[in-house]
């Protein structure tokens, strides 16, 4: 935290307005894939970030995985065996149909990394920007969490719905589905058949929204606020370690958060996914 | 705030995250920390299976070891009863043999006794002859008397 302030002095000299380097670290890395741009645009940095955060902490415990042992375990293993444990008796809590064939592995998927993704909020936003700059010019851009991106967390959230959708039809039927959109929760009569469908609707649409929006939000805010500690460094000596202390302060709250975040969106996952099991 | 493409590419690397773990990652971990579950119940219920053949056994020892007692207790009394029985027959059979040799003794007296008599009676035969010779001088013919001694010499 305390070395950030040298990015940020050096930031000042250019003269830069605060509103210039909020700006500056907000901004994408991004890259129209096709002519025209607008829809058809890349946020490089978010999805390098974002594949490379999972390739790593899957890999991760790809490797201890594949050498698991039935014996006594390895500190790794152990660890690993700690975040499977904990992963699979929420699962099982909330899921008890076969949570092993899909449901539990893809809750340690979100679980791992979001988590990962959400933990680059700690990496000191200045020293990422230096590090970019350094190698692509002072103008390039590079946002390090890409949980703050909201584009990650929608993709994450449509993908859970679509799952849930699937998994819906699939275990009641195409039939049981539509009719449970007419039919549920306010009974089968046909008179609270628009009801019924206009709150399916509303729980359809809200369930995404505030999936995606709330691990946005909160990773968006996180960033925001390391960024608003980051700028006080263009006060002087006085406001760089007041701003590093708190910073400090705030990287260490930031832990739970980044940590709870990533709980709660594989919670809400689960729970989706378990509930499109469930027939009314 | 835009919606772009990033939302495509962010849903496909997250298909491919799951589809790795559920291929790749789960299954090894479940087989491991289920094989190791499994184990550790087999453990338990060999040990509980362990306690209740000891229990078992210890109530065998001691059903054992009061039969045994018993079974002691019965042999140290009929070896008593049969030690008794010796001595009384060993006594019996020293008194039989005793009475025996007294018998015997009796008998060999009695013979010695008799055969004495019998020497004596065949030498005061022989005196009263010889006695009777020196009184009758020639009167008296052995050959023709001897059976008449003899006669005289059993009357003894």
């Amino acid at each position: 935290m305390a070395t950030e302030h040298a990015d940020i002095v050096q930031h000042a000299e250019q003269a830069l307005t605060p509103s210039g380097y909020i700006e500056h670290h907000l901004s994408f890395n991004a890259h129209p894939i096709s002519e025209g741009a607008g829809f058809w645009t890349l946020h490089v940095d978010t999805f390098v970030m974002s594949v490379a955060l999972g390739l790593l902490v899957m890999g991760l415990v790809w490797m201890v995985a594949r050498k698991a042992t039935a014996g006594v375990p390895g500190k790794g293993q152990a660890f690993v065996e700690l975040v499977f444990g904990f992963i699979d008796d929420q699962v099982k809590n909330i899921f008890h149909g076969n949570r092993h064939s899909f449901i539990a592995p893809t809750a340690l998927t979100v679980f791992l990394w979001v988590f990962a993704m959400n933990s680059m909020d700690f990496l000191p936003v200045d020293w990422v920007a230096g590090i970019v700059s350094f190698f692509g010019g002072e103008h390039a851009k590079w946002r390090a969490v890409p949980t703050s991106d909201i584009n990650t967390t929608f993709a994450l959230a449509l993908s859970v719905w679509i799952l849930m959708i699937f998994f819906a039809i699939k275990v009641k039927g195409l039939g049981g589905f539509i009719h449970e959109l007419f039919c549920a929760p306010f009974g089968a009569k046909v008179w609270v058949w628009p009801a019924n469908f206009l709150f399916n609707m509303i729980e359809y649409v809200s369930k995404p929204l505030s999936h995606s929006l709330r691990l946005f939000g909160n990773m968006y805010a996180g960033e925001v606020i390391f960024l608003l500690l980051g700028l006080w460094a263009a006060t002087g000596v006085t406001g760089t370690i007041a701003g590093a202390i708190l910073g400090a302060g705030w990287s260490i709250f930031h832990i739970l958060i980044v940590a709870l975040q990533a709980f709660i969106f594989m919670m809400l996952t689960v729970v989706y996914l378990a509930m499109a099991h469930e027939s009314h | 705030m835009n919606i772009n493409f990033t939302l495509i590419a962010q849903a496909i690397a997250f298909a491919v995250l799951i589809w790795f773990t559920v291929k790749f990652v789960w299954p090894p971990l479940l087989k491991a920390i289920e094989a190791r579950q499994k184990e550790i119940a087999d453990g338990l219920a060999a040990a509980a299976d362990g306690r209740s053949a000891l229990e078992v056994a210890a109530k065998k020892s001691e059903v054992t070891l009061t039969e045994a007692k018993q079974k002691a207790s019965e042999i140290i009394a009929q070896a008593e009863k049969r030690g008794t029985q010796i001595i009384e027959e060993a006594k019996g059979n020293a008194k039989v043999e005793g009475d025996r040799i007294i018998a015997g003794a009796k008998a060999e007296i009695d013979q010695e006794v008799n055969r004495a008599k019998e020497g004596l009676r065949a030498q005061v035969a022989t005196l009263a002859i010889a006695g009777a010779e020196k009184i009758l001088r020639k009167e008296i013919d052995a050959k023709a008397h001897s059976e008449l001694l003899a006669k005289l010499a059993a009357e003894l």
